[in-house]
């Protein structure tokens, strides 16, 4: 009954449990949290619009991105992963989604940041619908815990307006 | 004699006996995982409800050898979020996060471009010959939490196989041997 064997068995099990169930506190932790951030973005410039060859509309923009996301970082939280992206309908499609730029953020003291960039990504439609189409920017974000629950939410900021007219 | 012979029946008779009850234990080991996993399938609706991280391409968010659950529901799939998807002609299943999205209004069918968040290019390389996009049908689930290090376990043990066979081994001899 009280061989070696069974007490490394209990203590093992015992301490699996424990762990497996202050990852669970852990994560649970993280609903207590109510984050406020908040995010504004300026179109800059339109660095060129044009078709391509086999008909879809791409874009190219200069942009400011401002964003304070401290407020989503608990202390079970290994890196937010934030984005910009374009979302409009066009008659085709009921959505779509473009990410626009991306970014890691590892610490909370990175997270109120400001940056002046081009599109990451490159923007083309499906289609041909771009020119004079209004879109919108929303912020995504998507919190990696160290364990446990993903958490991710937006905020959907102003829209903008392309030219009606390729350049 | 007659007292030898019924020692020697009521030894036989234990022995029977105890077989039985190991192979009802082991029984009762390998059934139960079997309806865990089962049941972890039918929650989830996915059709391998955990799986293991084995590429650095989403570092530094996830690792090799962290755990991933995963979830598929009818929610549509949207940007941002980390997808489990096979491609025509590979067999072992890509996590990496979905940069665009295009879902068509008259089937509701989407078209989505992923993206490892460690890597510089966009999936394309990856998809089959001629793919541009993935379709609902490539589409395992989406992660929805996470584990560290677990997995770990599971690359070892496919890596060199020799453990699995003396764990296997192992554990199978503590339940013989193990008297109650």
């Amino acid at each position: 009954m009280h061989s070696f064997g069974y007490r490394a068995n209990a203590l093992l099990t015992f301490a699996v449990t424990i762990l497996a169930l202050m990852c669970a506190m852990a994560s649970i932790c993280d609903n207590l949290n109510h984050p406020t951030p908040t995010s504004q973005v300026q179109v800059l410039n339109i660095n060129w619009f044009q078709k391509q060859p086999n008909g879809n509309d791409e874009v190219s923009m200069t942009m400011n991105i401002s964003a304070d996301l401290q407020s989503l970082f608990t202390w079970n939280t290994k890196q937010v992963f934030v984005f910009l992206a374009a979302e409009y309908g066009t008659p085709k499609n009921s959505l779509n989604q473009i990410s626009l730029w991306d970014g890691i953020i590892p610490t909370k003291e990175h997270a109120k940041f400001w940056i002046h960039t081009s599109n990451k990504y490159r923007f083309i439609d499906q289609g041909s619908n771009l020119r004079g189409k209004e879109f919108n920017f929303t912020l995504h974000w998507h919190v990696m815990p160290k364990t446990g629950k993903m958490f991710a939410d937006k905020i959907v900021m102003s829209g903008y307006r392309l030219p009606q007219e390729y350049r | 004699m007659g007292w030898f012979g019924e020692t020697m029946d009521s030894v036989k008779s234990i022995q029977i006996r105890q077989a039985l009850s190991q192979a009802l234990t082991l029984g009762l080991i390998v059934t139960s995982a079997l309806i865990i996993w089962k049941g972890l399938i039918c929650m989830t609706g996915s059709e391998s409800p955990v799986v293991v991280v084995l590429s650095e391409s989403m570092e530094p968010g996830f690792a090799r050898g962290d755990i991933l659950f995963l979830h598929m529901s009818e929610d549509p799939i949207r940007a941002g979020e980390i997808v489990v998807f096979n491609v025509d002609g590979r067999d072992i299943p890509i996590v990496h996060r979905v940069i665009k999205v295009h879902e068509r209004k008259d089937t509701g069918e989407v078209y989505v471009l992923t993206k490892g968040d460690n890597n510089e290019e966009d999936d394309r390389a990856l998809y089959a010959r001629g793919q541009h996009w993935l379709q609902r049908r490539h589409i395992m689930g989406r992660a929805v939490g996470f584990l560290p290090y677990v997995g770990w376990v599971t690359i070892i043990m496919t890596e060199r196989p020799i453990i699995k066979y003396v764990l296997i081994g192992a554990l199978g001899l503590l339940v013989i041997t193990s008297k109650d």
